[in-house]
């Protein structure tokens, strides 16, 4: 059936965007893989939206994408933060606080 | 596609909205945009008035709140018991949290008008996104909608991230913002896709059509399973429940000390009301999924939290770890919730918790402000002999770490006991393990708030310095709701309890 095939895109991209996020350490790259996981999210709600025909699923789409689009200004607005106060965005400096 | 489907869903009409339902959320908007517009034409020197502003915002939104729960019942939305469809309920459940939400708001701006005062900060838009974030938690409280939760979840999320990070210049700061910005949108990322798939099996985003249709076949399967487990791990993540906790502790100390209690208390609201919203309205069947799974998080994190605050030598982050614990205990009646004859007294206890513990945060979060502007300091053994130069607020201290504590006749007493009853109605082996493990925590939980008392109230002043505090008219007016509302609820604890009605949240949704 078509629909596996969207759902399993949907799934494959969420664990890429999973591990991107547990594995990589550049903050830029940590966001652009909460997006893939945003994106796999859409892919599902498009895919589900069809097989039951109604609107409800595209509309929670486009919620998500607008709500990632603000998201992202802010995450990418605190990068520049703290490139401006560090001039590194690697996480791993960001462990000042312990215990 | 989307035209086939759009032709197929028949006529636009357009909802009957109640003006007066929606009143708190109308004043906060316009309220945001007049704080904006004020602070673009005021002066430098003028700037409390964007404070004060935001203070009558807060109270303005907050008295349609108590006109409606004044007139109660069907008077109050028209026909249906529902503003949009049952997509927004504004019902007595709905009510109290968002008086919660206002008040905890209208105590932060009390707070920070001060603090935010001395200069290194940009007051419009900080009392702008506290605004907005507050709007997001009371849209919070109506939403029974996948749409909606999501919606108001970010509402309140993305300036959270802001104000978390408010301190610019400062390298703790900045990691704050960011460790809270990353595992926030991560945990809400999970959540989505937990979303995704609960519209998957279910083929609704309405809540009170998820319940009935979750084991439409008779039967649970893995698909759903996991839709429920991804969506409790999101929530999970922004009540800071162990083993997703890592962030709040770095968050609430690099953060301005206002911020970390709006964090602490409203914030971490918003998340336990989407959770017991959720819980209660479209997980009914799925409790063989959700109970064990919650009952895991609370007992980990009343441990875990405790464990973690003994060892802590500052006191904003002693207080982040007892928050993480005291978040166990508000869970603790969701892990019996879908008993029989028990979902009552659970809904009951985690209203009745979530009031009390703002009410006593807040004001430990006061006294913490009121004191490191003497101290400089964020110690523990900078409360050495308090009680010697500043009577009153060593005195008020003692009375929210008791409360904390769980110590009659103050609030968190009537608090804990709401919650150990509602576990220990169900009779299940799950509810007594769980009501054990919350009796042993109580124990080391009080360990460390005698600590603190004993720093106030036995050990001499650190550095000898016993000049007395100033404490700001806006810090006292905080000072005073919060230990009011702690001792309030403690001797009258039905003036909360009788908003959390089970039928009332579930009926309006099934009528």
């Amino acid at each position: 059936m078509l629909i596996n095939n969207f759902l399993l895109l949907g799934a494959v991209l969420f664990c890429i965007g999973v591990y991107g996020v547990i594995a990589r350490k550049n903050a830029v790259m940590v966001l652009m893989s909460i997006e893939l996981i945003l994106n796999s999210v859409n892919i599902n709600l498009l895919a589900f939206s069809m097989l039951h025909g109604n609107v409800d699923g595209n509309t929670f789409a486009l919620y998500i994408i607008a709500v990632a689009a603000a998201e992202v200004g802010v995450g990418l607005a605190m990068v520049l933060l703290i490139y401006r106060n560090r001039k590194s965005i690697s996480l791993d400096e960001l462990s000042e606080m312990k215990g | 596609m989307i035209a086939s489907l759009l032709a197929a869903a028949g006529d636009f009409t357009p909802p009957v909205a109640d003006y007066h339902a929606l009143a708190p959320e109308i004043v906060l908007a316009v309220g945001i945009c007049l704080v904006l517009l004020v602070d673009l034409f005021v002066e430098e020197r003028q700037r409390w008035i964007t404070s004060t502003l935001a203070g009558f915002v807060l109270l303005g939104a907050f008295i349609p709140v108590v006109t409606l729960a004044v007139i109660g019942g069907d008077v109050r939305y028209g026909l249906g018991g529902d503003v949009l469809d049952g997509r927004y309920v504004i019902d007595e459940y709905a009510l109290i949290l968002k008086a919660l939400f206002l008040i905890a708001g209208y105590v932060v701006v009390l707070m920070s008008s001060d603090e935010i005062e001395s200069g290194r900060y940009h007051q419009g838009e900080y009392y702008v996104l506290l605004l907005t974030s507050v709007l997001g938690m009371v849209m919070m409280a109506s939403s029974r909608d996948l749409i909606s939760i999501f919606v108001a979840l970010e509402f309140l999320s993305i300036p959270a991230y802001m104000l978390a990070a408010w301190n610019k210049r400062n390298s703790k700061g900045n990691e704050a913002g960011m460790k809270y910005y990353l595992l926030g949108v991560f945990a809400s990322a999970i959540m989505l896709y937990g979303m995704s798939l609960l519209y998957g099996v279910t083929g609704t985003t309405l809540l009170s059509e998820i319940g009935p249709a979750i084991t439409a076949n008779g039967q649970f399967s893995g698909i759903e399973a996991l839709a429920v487990v991804f969506i409790v791990v999101g929530f999970a993540f922004k009540v800071s429940a162990v083993p997703f906790h890592q962030w709040a502790p770095d968050v609430y100390e690099g953060a301005p000390t206002p911020v970390t209690a709006f964090l602490s208390v409203a914030s971490k609201a918003a998340g336990f009301v989407a959770l017991t919203t959720l819980v209660f309205l479209a997980f009914p069947l799925a409790s063989d999924v959700y109970q064990p799974f919650i009952w895991v998080l609370s007992a980990a994190s009343m441990t875990v939290g405790n464990l973690l605050a003994l060892r802590q030598t500052n006191i904003v982050r002693m207080l982040a770890y007892s928050s993480i614990s005291q978040g166990g205990f508000i869970l603790m009646p969701l892990t019996v919730a879908g008993e029989a004859g028990v979902g009552e007294s659970a809904l009951k206890a985690v209203v009745v918790y979530l009031v009390v513990y703002a009410a006593t945060n807040l004001g430990a979060f006061a006294v913490v402000i009121a004191v490191s502007k003497k101290t400089r300091s964020g110690e523990i053994s900078s409360f050495g002999g308090l009680f010697s130069y500043a009577p009153a607020l060593g005195v008020l201290m003692t009375v929210f770490l008791a409360s904390l504590a769980g110590i009659p006749p103050l609030g968190g007493w009537f608090a804990k006991f709401g919650a150990f009853k509602a576990v220990l109605d169900a009779g299940t082996n799950w509810g007594y393990s769980i009501a054990i493990i919350a009796a042993i925590n109580t124990v080391i939980a009080a360990a460390y708030y005698i600590t603190v008392m004993r720093e106030i109230w036995m050990k001499p002043v650190p550095d000898g310095d016993v000049t007395p505090i100033r404490t700001p008219s806006s810090i006292q007016a905080a000072l005073v709701i919060t230990c009011g509302a702690t001792i309030v609820l403690g001797v009258l604890p039905d003036l909360v309890g009788r908003f959390g009605d089970l039928s009332d949240l579930t009926g309006a949704l099934g009528g």
